[in-house]
């Protein structure tokens, strides 16, 4: 078994297969564009957020999940209507903070998983907003109900699709 | 210097990676145009996605029609019969309406009002959606190479959808009414008062900017006002669902948007407005009685009428009602020959008119001083109805 030593601690680094690496986060974009069609509730998900916690999580590698953020979330700039950079430098910060707490914290159970997704969900939208309304000057209003309900959604669909892209990861 | 460098590496990463994002945020917003790289970024991200899009739209929408159109027919005869029954209603509808927007034409030609109209529109059929929340708007499967152009309004039969954004080779961006970054002029239909629409984060619309001292009742159509100059006037928009007193001067009015935003799968582009003055039309206007007549038994006209009419000049006018023809003084005609044959091509046709019971202050299109109209010189008499019989003579006794 390869183990990384980080930290006086010994943790599981895996990675994932190149077409995994470029089908997962292309899949997510599309589905994310593509369902809200045909199931409109989907929307108050973020699978390429999903994506990009799982990603970064399992590959502990703080350079790699700023990567992996970053161009998850330009691509998913690029299909909206809005300047393109938003998404970008939010799943930036998460990207770079999931891998963090993987290095140090056991992410292989449900529950860890679960609160660390409505965790990086908040820092997601609180990046978002912030830089929307602070620096572009965009017309976007905060609403408590909308973002917590979202966030749990989030964290639940979360769990879920970390468990099915676990299948898919290799151990270096 | 090594030391630092590596042991804050991940860190220095991290903020070069944000300083570009944001420098690049900042360019976009300084310039109001598309930067030649956003405008890349953003080809190459609809290019990877909007293929199998519309493969998976293409393979949905045939599935669909063929088990549709070909294999679940439960209940079409008795749809078609219903739609029939809806047309004929809708029809008189049509016309009673139709005569007052004749009136409004007349009345606005008089003051020289300039109205617009949609002349051209373009079919399109919506491929994907931007995915987010916080940007509504969907991707259709027309684009520039169709001449679809920005800023051009999107609509279905049940009202305004949002206006093209960005514009790629087959495909184009459309924001949604409901993005919080829209803006649409609006009027209330009835109350005529104005305000903007704009998007709210549950995803629907609110009209801003209508003072608090007004009264605006639950149910009232909104349209468009014309004034944002891309959607024409009078476009249904939404409804009135919730009217409460906002924070500061003006009303919170909640709209529910006519057209299902969540549920989009064909619009149409507008792709040409025109405006121009507004005339009363020239032919004249068909009445609900007309309709209603024609599916009444007709009877044939006499043929010394219609020689009649030939003879005054009064070429017969398109959309004019048969009932002018009565309307001319009958000159000295000739006596009803028999009919002739079939394949006779002297032979008068014979002309079948709808029985109608026309008022006399619509005996003719033709107006006082038109030139070269028989009918206008002459003077005008009531118009008996056609199902009244006419006054016969006595009838004599032959001398014994």
């Amino acid at each position: 078994m390869a183990l990384t030593y980080t930290s006086g601690e010994q943790v599981e680094v895996y990675r994932f297969g190149i077409p995994a690496t470029i089908l997962i986060p292309l899949g997510a974009v599309f589905l994310q564009a593509f369902l809200p069609l045909r199931l409109p509730f989907f929307s108050i998900f973020d699978l390429p957020l999903l994506v990009t916690i799982s990603f970064a999580m399992a590959r502990r590698s703080q350079v790699a999940g700023i990567f992996t953020g970053a161009l998850i979330g330009l691509f998913q700039d690029a299909l909206t209507g809005q300047p393109i950079g938003l998404y970008g430098i939010a799943k930036t910060v998460v990207g770079f903070g999931a891998s963090s707490l993987g290095i140090k914290l056991d992410v292989e159970n449900a529950g860890a998983r679960l609160l660390l997704t409505l965790g990086f969900y908040g820092v997601h939208e609180v990046v978002y907003f912030t830089i929307a309304r602070g620096m572009i000057g965009m017309h976007r209003e905060w609403t408590w109900q909308h973002e917590i309900g979202s966030a749990v959604a989030n964290a639940l669909l979360g769990v879920l699709l970390y468990a099915l892209l676990d299948r898919l990861k290799q151990r270096t | 210097m090594e030391t630092v460098l590596g042991r804050y590496r991940n860190l220095i990463v991290l903020v070069g990676v944000l300083f570009v994002q944001v420098l690049g945020l900042a360019i976009q917003v300084k310039r109001t145009t598309d930067t030649d790289s956003s405008r890349l970024i953003r080809v190459w991200a609809v290019g990877a996605v909007s293929p199998l899009e519309k493969t998976l739209v293409w393979a949905q929408t045939s599935t669909g029609n063929l088990w549709h159109n070909y294999f679940y027919l439960r209940g079409v005869r008795a749809e078609n019969r219903e739609l029939k029954r809806q047309i004929e209603e809708m029809r008189v509808e049509h016309v009673r309406i139709s005569q007052d927007a004749e009136q409004a034409r007349r009345l606005q030609s008089l003051l020289a009002f300039k109205e617009q109209f949609i002349s051209k529109t373009l079919a399109a059929q919506v491929i994907g959606s931007s995915g987010s929340e916080q940007s509504r708007s969907i991707y259709l499967d027309k684009g520039e190479k169709d001449g679809v152009k920005p800023d051009m309004a999107v609509i279905t039969a049940d009202g305004v959808v949002g206006k093209v954004l960005h514009v790629y080779r087959s495909t184009s961006l459309v924001l949604l009414v409901s993005d919080q970054t829209s803006g649409v002029g609006a009027i209330l239909e009835k109350s005529r008062l104005q305000g903007i629409l704009r998007g709210l984060p549950s995803g629907e619309i609110a009209l801003e900017k209508v003072m608090s001292d007004e009264e605006v009742p639950a149910g009232e159509l909104v349209l468009s006002s014309g004034g944002d100059r891309i959607f024409p006037k009078g476009l249904p928009i939404g409804r009135v669902v919730r009217v409460r007193p906002g924070s500061d001067l003006f009303l919170n009015i909640q709209v529910k948007p006519t057209a299902n935003l969540s549920k989009l799968e064909e619009v149409l582009i507008v792709t040409k407005v025109d405006e121009r003055q507004a005339t009363p039309e020239q032919s004249g206007p068909v009445r609900a009685a007309d309709v209603l007549a024609e599916r009444l038994p007709t009877v044939p006209t006499k043929p010394a009428e219609a020689v009649g009419s030939a003879a005054t000049g009064a070429a017969p006018q398109p959309g004019v009602p048969s009932t002018t023809v009565s309307a001319q003084p009958k000159p000295a005609q000739p006596k009803p020959k028999a009919p002739a044959l079939a394949g006779d091509a002297s032979a008068t046709p014979t002309v079948r008119r709808p029985i109608t019971s026309a008022p006399s202050s619509f005996t003719s299109t033709a107006q006082p001083g038109d030139a070269g109209t028989e009918a206008a010189k002459v003077p005008q008499k009531p118009v008996k109805p056609a199902t009244e019989p006419e006054p016969q003579p006595p009838v004599q006794d032959p001398p014994q």
